[in-house]
């Protein structure tokens, strides 16, 4: 049976160390990105989550460790299999990155012109299917400057599944949004994850929304996992880290100052201390 | 003061190893560049847009600047020539002025003023929008579907615009020579014709170009793809690109003289 149809998760992160000009970003990481699922990467920003999502991406090296997606370690591939694996997988961009330089069809007809040879007219069809799935087809002759934040996250979206991926990543997804359009996003991620029936990976520190449409959560501070568990237990953790982050406490393991020297110490002089 | 000294010492060491790998690094990327060239030539109409970018919008600045360069020739070439009584040799000075260095340095100067800062400009302002990335996460290469087109519109513009240079340039120095000053026309047109050699001058002036081409095209993709991802990074890589592709120019533009026109 081939590895893209077997019951073993889509993606396998074990023991991934990650280290960035010495410094280490990611340590110990292990996650399980079931197939059909969606999963969130919670945390602070800075704390390795987007980082996680470039290894899945095959765009970082781990330092340690291995991140297996469809059975093969991503990091053992040459660069023509990881091209082919890639086309497998969809991202979505924190700002869309779409094309300045091209039209929202032209975005959005990239990857087929790219890797097809599908005629134009097909193509066509496609691209107003994908654009019809997130309510656009009405933009498709709009350029990127002309669209409002919400609109090219929706647009980034239609080009991300336009090969139809068994790996959607999405990188804070809801950012920036006002909240209509962040529920519109939301249930369109948790739709087209449905009927794609692949896997989706979330990173966000939008907790709120994020609880209502996934299926799992995986909580990162430090380049380390803190918490893990459905949605409902996350809601009820008493972890200190996950009580102040999912009901935004102002103080807690997270302190509110930044690391310094003693306030009185730098108000007065340490002579005066 | 001993440890001031050491400090000192490691800062200039870290600096030069630090051009040496950055070096290296651009190196490795032209090569890159050249392995992923096949794309810009399959799917030809990648390059033929470049060009237009780079090339066809260029024109302006590249012609009108012959035209005063040319013009300028003229003025002074005749000033000079005139005291020793050989004005009519007015045509072979301003056309191997243009074909043999002016032509080829100043079009390349003028080129990476206006293509080459848009290149960088252009590449790193993707990179930090993030495009770069989405196009290697949906599997195409950038470096063959961004940089070798780009690359490769560079270097086939360039040796175009020079000559058109030159061309602009002889039309200037004939109009202030000729209609302006009234230096013969049949000797200013026969003498150029007799003195011009195209192995030496005309080809040789060809080369040069496309040499200036290969440098300020590498320069200017390597800074845009290497750009700091911010404001301040794309605007750092598009000023690099000018003054490091002038100065490519001109000290390129003296090793090809010094081997081209030795004992000529």
């Amino acid at each position: 049976m081939p590895a893209f149809v077997s019951n073993e998760p889509l993606v396998k992160i074990s023991d991934l160390n990650f280290t960035y000009d010495l410094r280490p970003v990611l340590s110990g990481i292990n996650m399980t990105i079931p197939r059909g699922k969606v999963v969130a990467i919670m945390g602070q920003s800075g704390c390795g989550k987007t980082t996680t999502l470039r290894l899945i991406g095959g765009q970082l090296r781990p330092t340690q460790g291995e991140v297996r997606f469809g059975g093969k370690v991503i990091h053992e591939l040459d660069s023509d299999d990881l091209y082919a694996m890639r086309r497998r997988m969809g991202m979505l961009f924190q700002f869309g990155a779409l094309f300045t330089d091209m039209s929202v069809f032209d975005n959005v007809a990239f990857q087929m012109r790219e890797h097809t040879n599908l005629s134009e007219e097909m193509i066509r069809d496609l691209v107003l299917l994908k654009l019809n799935a997130v309510g656009l087809r009405g933009a498709q002759n709009m350029m990127p400057s002309e669209l409002s934040g919400g609109m090219a996250r929706r647009v980034a979206l239609a080009r991300a599944i336009t090969l139809d991926p068994l790996l959607m990543m999405y990188d804070e997804p809801f950012t920036g949004l006002d909240p209509i359009t962040m529920g519109v996003i939301g249930q369109l991620i948790r739709q087209l994850n449905d009927a794609l029936g692949g896997s989706s990976i979330i990173v966000t520190h939008d907790v709120q929304e994020s609880l209502q449409i996934v299926d799992y959560v995986y909580f990162m501070a430090d380049g380390k996992v803190v918490a893990e568990g459905t949605p409902d237990e996350i809601r009820a953790s008493d972890k200190a880290y996950v009580h102040q982050f999912v009901w935004g406490e102002f103080d807690g393991p997270v302190p509110f100052q930044y690391p310094s020297a003693p306030y009185r110490d730098q108000i007065f002089g340490a002579t005066h201390a | 003061m001993l440890e001031q000294a050491a400090t000192l010492l490691r800062g200039l060491g870290r600096r030069v190893t630090g051009r040496i790998w950055r070096l290296g690094f651009a190196s490795r990327f032209l090569l890159a560049t050249l392995l992923y060239s096949g794309t810009s030539f399959r799917r030809i109409f990648l390059t033929i847009r470049e060009i237009y970018f780079t090339g066809v919008q260029s024109l302006i600045i590249i012609l009108v600047s012959g035209l005063f360069v040319g013009m300028v020739l003229g003025l002074q070439g005749y000033d000079t020539l005139q005291r020793y009584g050989s004005s009519e040799a007015l045509g072979i000075l301003v056309a191997l002025s243009l074909v043999r260095e002016l032509g080829p340095v100043v079009s390349a100067l003028l080129f990476a003023s206006r293509a080459g800062s848009a290149i960088t400009a252009e590449i790193g302002l993707m990179k930090a929008t993030e495009q770069l990335s989405a196009m290697e996460m949906m599997a195409v290469n950038p470096i063959a579907r961004v940089v070798a087109p780009r690359f490769w519109a560079g270097v086939i513009s360039m040796p175009l615009l020079a000559a058109l240079f030159s061309a602009m340039g002889i039309f200037g120095g004939y109009l202030v020579g000729v209609v302006l000053i009234g230096v013969d026309e049949g000797s200013f047109w026969s003498q150029m014709q007799a003195s011009v050699d195209f192995r030496e001058d005309i080809v040789n002036g060809v080369i040069k170009s496309v040499v200036f081409g290969i440098l300020v095209s590498w320069i200017a993709v390597f800074e845009g793809y290497d750009s700091e991802p911010t404001a301040e990074g794309v605007s750092g890589a598009t000023t690099r690109t000018v003054v490091t592709s002038s100065l490519a120019i001109l000290a390129a533009d003296f090793i090809l003289t010094a081997f081209m026109f030795r004992g000529v």
